[in-house]
């Protein structure tokens, strides 16, 4: 192999140059961008960036002494593949060459429909969203944030912390419910009024009021809840439009098996754009979180280097955390399937927990508020 | 020297925390390797003695950075900036630390406290 091409220069595509250089590969690395900026972190985009207690410099995912080789190209948005000359081609109409190819890109903030073009509606995905949400913010007012998952409920903690009325709205009768399930989805998303932010459930919005300025969220019970911001964080779509008519297959994003190989001989998909095959679960999971973008290429890029000829392991279990009004969140496994939960350590009134998921008596998913020893334990044995 | 704990107290896998300031934590690797290094995660304030231990290397408790034991650097970001390491000495049963003289990387938060700034 003598050129790869990696397409998004997010933690999954910095990772997977970094496994290429680190399992030996020496050819021509070509890392295609289309932020304009170099590798960073987005976790804290909605916390201690967002904050004020974080720069742009702490985002910076590569160290100073860290040189890959590669060539950057940033700004360059992929707007094609060409399976048969092996070419990624981008917008302005340069076209990159490679043996082989690394789809990283990603995925991007759902929006509102009809909130185009309105001034003071934000979504939170990019560098570039959380600058601007910062500067608005740092104004104060009422913030209303349509969405009760855990970016709008990060936004509501920060915007809280720094003094803003926050008014979270959920149209799902139960926040979080997906991925913590109903009971812990509630404790969880207990932490808002705790601190004196309004969640209001079980109820959708029907618009945005505003001319040129938004100044309420409107709510499909009829209510108008009035807003100075209003932030949007239903949810994110893999970015997979360039590849239609590839040949790649796409399903919920770029269908993989248990190693990020794709339909394609020479391409691999990685992060949030990647619905990898589960093996423990015997389904497609499309996983948006830090640690898979960051762990998953090393064996997707072993794949890519042996040309498929290795025997994909099995995935650590997936892993992410929160940091909501102080309380740290960690959650490891599927809680979908999971026919019991108990709290094992701590207590839900003291907001400090270790809750344990089962499905027939075995150990599916934990969840730990504040309890990041005995939950690194618990991870640890869901793993083995 | 400081004295940690005994070496029969600690099994393989596990990590005890010395509370001195800032804090170390020694390590029983699943080989019967014995290492101290800073107790911070250099990126944010997570204590490493909670972090996951696999061979030489050990992965913090919240983000998910990783270091390694023998020379502290980081093997996996968000962490960018190496952790201290510190002699490890074994005797009579006893596991000792030698406490580096270099300044430690502690976390901003961490950094601004200890300076007496906001944190």
């Amino acid at each position: 192999m003598r050129t790869v091409a990696v397409v998004g220069a997010s933690l999954a595509g910095l990772s997977a140059a970094r496994s290429l250089r680190g399992q030996g590969y020496d050819g021509r690395l070509v890392v295609i961008g289309d932020e304009l900026h170099r590798p960073y972190d987005r976790p804290p985009l909605s916390k201690e960036f967002l904050a004020g207690t974080l720069g742009e410099a702490d985002l910076v995912l590569e160290t100073d002494d860290e040189d890959l080789g590669a060539e950057w190209l940033l700004g360059a948005r992929a707007v094609g593949l060409d399976a048969r000359e092996r070419a990624v081609r981008l917008a302005d109409g340069r076209e990159v060459r490679a043996d082989g190819v690394v789809i990283a890109t990603g995925a991007a903030a759902r929006t509102l429909p009809g909130s185009e073009g309105l001034a003071g509606v934000h979504t939170l995905r990019t560098l570039d969203d959380a600058r601007a949400l910062r500067g608005e913010l740092a104004r104060g007012g009422r913030l209303v944030v349509i969405g009760g998952g855990f970016i709008g409920a990060e936004v509501a903690s920060t915007a809280r912390a720094l003094g803003l009325d926050v008014t979270v709205v959920e149209a799902a009768p139960t926040p979080l419910a997906g991925p913590l399930g109903e009971t812990m989805g509630a404790l969880v998303s207990a932490l808002h009024a705790d601190h004196g932010v309004r969640l209001l459930c079980g109820v959708g919005v029907k618009g945005l009021g505003g001319e040129t300025r938004v100044d309420a969220v409107l709510l499909e019970d009829g209510r108008t809840i009035p807003a100075d911001i209003v932030v949007v964080g239903v949810g994110a779509r893999p970015c997979v439009e360039w590849l239609a008519g590839s040949g790649v297959d796409l399903d919920n994003g770029v269908k993989c098996g248990a190693d990020g190989r794709t339909s394609l001989a020479g391409v691999v998909a990685v992060g949030d754009c990647a619905n990898w095959y589960d093996p423990r679960s015997g389904l497609h999971r499309r996983v948006e979180h830090w640690t898979g973008a960051r762990e998953r290429p090393d064996a997707a890029i072993a794949t890519l280097l042996a040309g498929g000829a290795v025997e994909p392991g099995v995935p650590r279990p997936p892993y992410f955390w929160s940091d909501q009004y102080g309380t740290k969140i960690q959650f490891a496994g599927h809680a979908a399937g999971a026919d019991s939960v108990t709290i094992e350590e701590g207590a839900a009134e003291d907001r400090n927990v270790l809750a344990v998921y089962r499905r027939s008596g075995r150990p599916v998913a934990v969840l730990g508020m504040n309890q990041p020893r005995l939950f690194t334990r618990l991870r640890k044995q869901l793993a083995a | 020297m400081i004295p940690a704990c005994r070496l029969a107290d600690l099994p393989r896998g596990e990590a005890f925390r010395l509370d001195i300031d800032p804090p170390v934590s020694v390590f029983h690797t699943d080989d019967g390797e014995v290492f101290a290094i800073d107790d911070t995660c250099t990126h944010q304030d997570a204590s490493l003695a909670d972090g996951w231990l696999e061979g030489c290397e050990v992965e913090c408790p919240l983000h998910a950075s990783k270091f390694d034991l023998r020379t502290g650097a980081v093997d996996a970001p968000p962490a960018k900036l190496p952790v201290r390491t510190h002699e490890v000495v074994v005797e009579d049963g006893m596991i000792y630390v030698r406490v580096s003289t270099d300044a430690p990387n502690l976390p901003p938060c961490v950094a601004s406290r200890l300076a007496g700034g906001p944190a």
